[in-house]
């Protein structure tokens, strides 16, 4: 089944670009800016977004994706309205969208019922931070029916796991930069060489660091190391702090990442 | 059980990568020490020496003659070293995570039992200790804040979210995810991550022993009825597990109805609650149509939580227990019961226990006996008991 998030990867390899993935949580300040956002970051250099899908309880998230995710919720956003925006979007855009979310919200849904709508709206894959390896059965058959592309994460702890998820990921593989929550950081000091050796040998879907970047020059060098970079709490930061005028800084802001990424 | 880690389709690893590589750690040692009889003999000592186990079965006669039904046990986990259960899992906890090696403990409270069991066993140990408590909590426990900073701990407030138990465990959690290596995360309750709901029901399964061993000294039989409050339920569990195999034992568990399982006010998962993923573990929860996590409510800090530990969800699904949703009313009714009774100030959380049984009590025979697992002391609660009945306290 042919994916948008498999082609992409496979049209920047030819150019030899790398991939520029940046994130929103929907509903912040409100789902209108989110759809806007989205077109926006997808206008100044984004090649895939990931929607975040709030959660009351985000665990693997620092302060910043935890207020985006509180305001969204006040907003009384909702998954199926947030299903509804990405079937908008489908009108005028067929960059990859990719939904990051907790596993409850999938689960709650009704995992069947939320792969199907995934497919209907043409979502193209789902990022869900607190489902590690062992406990892939709870979507994998829905995912694989519909096409959607499940994404696994590996942290700096994998280690000997590396493979074994790599294996499993698809459509790309989320290597978390440090140790800890997302969140802007100063440094990243995993050693990457280190951590996705493994991958190396042998055929594995692309691979892309994300927690904690927030330049061009953090996101230059995550690159470096593998397929293409994630921003997410960066992005979050300015949209907390402009609102609804928040479009024309994340352009700009998603501009100068791109600028670094293909100078 | 089915799948390690599995009690039928509850339990479960709901983590993010980066920690599971430590719960496969903890797994390991778990696994290697549960029956190393050396580390074994320690806890015994532990137990008995620190805690001062075994903890009394207490017949309280006055109570079973005022209720005119089945005779009334008391297991007095209150008079456990700080006043509560907790410390039976704590020093099991960190008796492990010394042989792992482990500095730094972290852990969560909601009354604050289970921060202070743990700031005194880090105390004891000489482990670093931060503690993570809602901020709402650390308003209306406030001793217990200032018994953990005695004790040499930590305690960092938590404002997010609803800014009690569950908020307390999310960042926890965080602080798990930034400091894996040093870190050992002493959960307090039969929740969370496999291994965590079987290893903290295994150190709290001594309650359950314990009853069965006295009760058959004093009364040659075992009881009709166990009794124990659930928030995330560890006393409970530790009371039952012994019992499951006894099918004429019943197991009452006693939840939160707060103001009502009517209101949106109450913490009554068993009641209200349904089949969700959080905290690493598939269980009941309170939550809405998108699964998002409910704000929940109990005069109880210790059961204000909105989940239940999976071997719970597995008993009522196959319904080897059973659980009664007891109102904040009915719970401080029975707070002022069992203190002008026999004399004993439960906890808020245990009084629970104690107005569940005494629904039950009036309805069974003179032959029967009923064990209420009085899991802590009510010190903690007196001034929030005057405040419910609009007693003002002042101390100046």
């Amino acid at each position: 089944m042919k994916n948008r998030i498999d082609e992409c990867f496979e049209k920047l390899k030819a150019e030899g670009r790398k991939a520029l993935v940046t994130f929103v949580t929907a509903g912040d300040p409100d789902l209108d800016t989110t759809e806007k956002l989205v077109l926006e970051m997808f206008d100044k250099g984004s090649d895939l977004v990931e929607i975040g899908v709030p959660f009351s309880d985000p665990i693997a998230e620092g302060g910043t994706i935890q207020r985006a995710s509180l305001r969204a919720l006040k907003n009384k956003t909702n998954l199926d309205q947030i299903f509804s925006m990405v079937s908008r979007l489908r009108d005028v855009t067929e960059k990859p969208i990719l939904l990051m979310m907790y596993l409850n919200t999938v689960f709650r849904y009704g995992t069947e019922r939320f792969f199907e709508n995934c497919k209907r709206v043409q979502i193209d894959g789902v990022i869900i931070p607190d489902m590690p390896f062992e406990e892939r059965d709870e979507v994998k058959e829905y995912a694989e029916k519909t096409g959607v592309r499940s994404i696994y994460l590996v942290a700096p702890t994998s280690k000997e796991r590396v493979k074994m998820i790599a294996e499993e990921s698809k459509g790309f593989l989320y290597i978390v930069s440090s140790l800890g929550v997302t969140g802007t950081r100063n440094e990243i000091s995993t050693d990457f060489n280190d951590l996705l050796a493994p991958l190396k040998e042998g055929d594995y879907c692309p691979a892309c660091i994300g927690f904690g970047i927030s330049d061009g020059e953090q996101a230059r060098k995550m690159v470096s190391y593998c397929d293409g970079c994630i921003i997410g709490s960066a992005i979050v930061n300015i949209v907390e702090k402009y609102g609804k005028d928040s479009i024309g800084p994340v352009g700009g802001f998603i501009e100068s990442i791109r600028e670094a990424l293909d100078a | 059980m089915s799948k390690i880690g599995r009690f039928g389709d509850f339990g479960g690893q709901y983590i993010p990568e980066t920690v599971m590589t430590a719960v496969h750690e903890l797994e390991a040692a778990y696994d290697k020490y549960k029956d190393d009889p050396e580390f074994n003999r320690e806890l015994r000592e532990l137990y008995r020496d620190y805690a001062n186990r075994p903890s009394m079965l207490y017949y309280a006669e006055k109570m079973t003659k005022d209720l005119g039904g089945a005779k009334v046990y008391i297991k007095r986990e209150d008079l456990n070293h700080t006043g509560a259960h907790k410390i039976n899992n704590v020093l099991g906890q960190l008796l492990l995570a010394k042989k792992m090696g482990k500095k730094r403990i972290i852990a969560e409270t909601g009354a604050g039992q289970h921060g202070v069991a743990t700031a005194t066993v880090c105390a004891l140990m000489g482990l670093e200790c931060e503690v993570y408590m809602g901020a709402t909590d650390m308003e209306r426990q406030s001793l217990n804040v200032y018994r953990m900073n005695l004790l040499g701990a930590k305690v960092t407030g938590v404002n997010s979210g609803t800014a009690t138990l569950k908020d307390a465990i999310n960042e926890a959690f965080r602080d798990w995810c930034s400091n894996i290596d040093t870190t050992f995360y002493c959960i307090g309750s039969v929740m969370g991550p496999h291994p965590y709901p079987t290893m903290v029901r295994d150190f709290q399964k001594i309650i359950g022993e314990e009853i069965k061993a006295q009760l058959q000294e004093r009364e040659g039989r075992l009881p009709d009825a166990v009794v124990a409050c659930v928030g995330g339920g560890s006393n409970a569990m530790g009371a039952f597990y012994d019992f499951i195999g006894d099918k004429d034992v019943r197991l009452i568990g006693a939840e939160a109805a707060g103001r009502g399982v009517d209101t949106p006010e109450h913490a009554a998962t068993v009641a209200k609650g349904d089949l969700g993923i959080f905290h690493g573990m598939k269980s009941l929860f309170l939550q809405n149509e998108y699964g998002q996590i409910d704000e929940v409510y109990s005069i109880s800090a210790g059961l204000d939580y909105p989940g239940i530990g999976p071997e719970h969800a597995y008993l009522h699904s196959i319904g080897r227990a059973d659980y009664m949703s007891i109102t904040d009313e009915e719970a401080v009714q029975a707070f002022e019961y069992l203190s002008k009774t026999e004399g004993i100030i439960p906890a808020i959380e245990s009084a629970h226990a104690v107005a569940a049984a005494m629904k039950m009590i009036p309805e069974m025979g003179k032959d029967q006996i009923v064990v209420i697992n009085l899991s802590g002391r009510g010190d903690k609660d007196v001034y929030s008991i005057a405040r419910y009945r609009g007693v003002e306290l002042d101390e100046k």
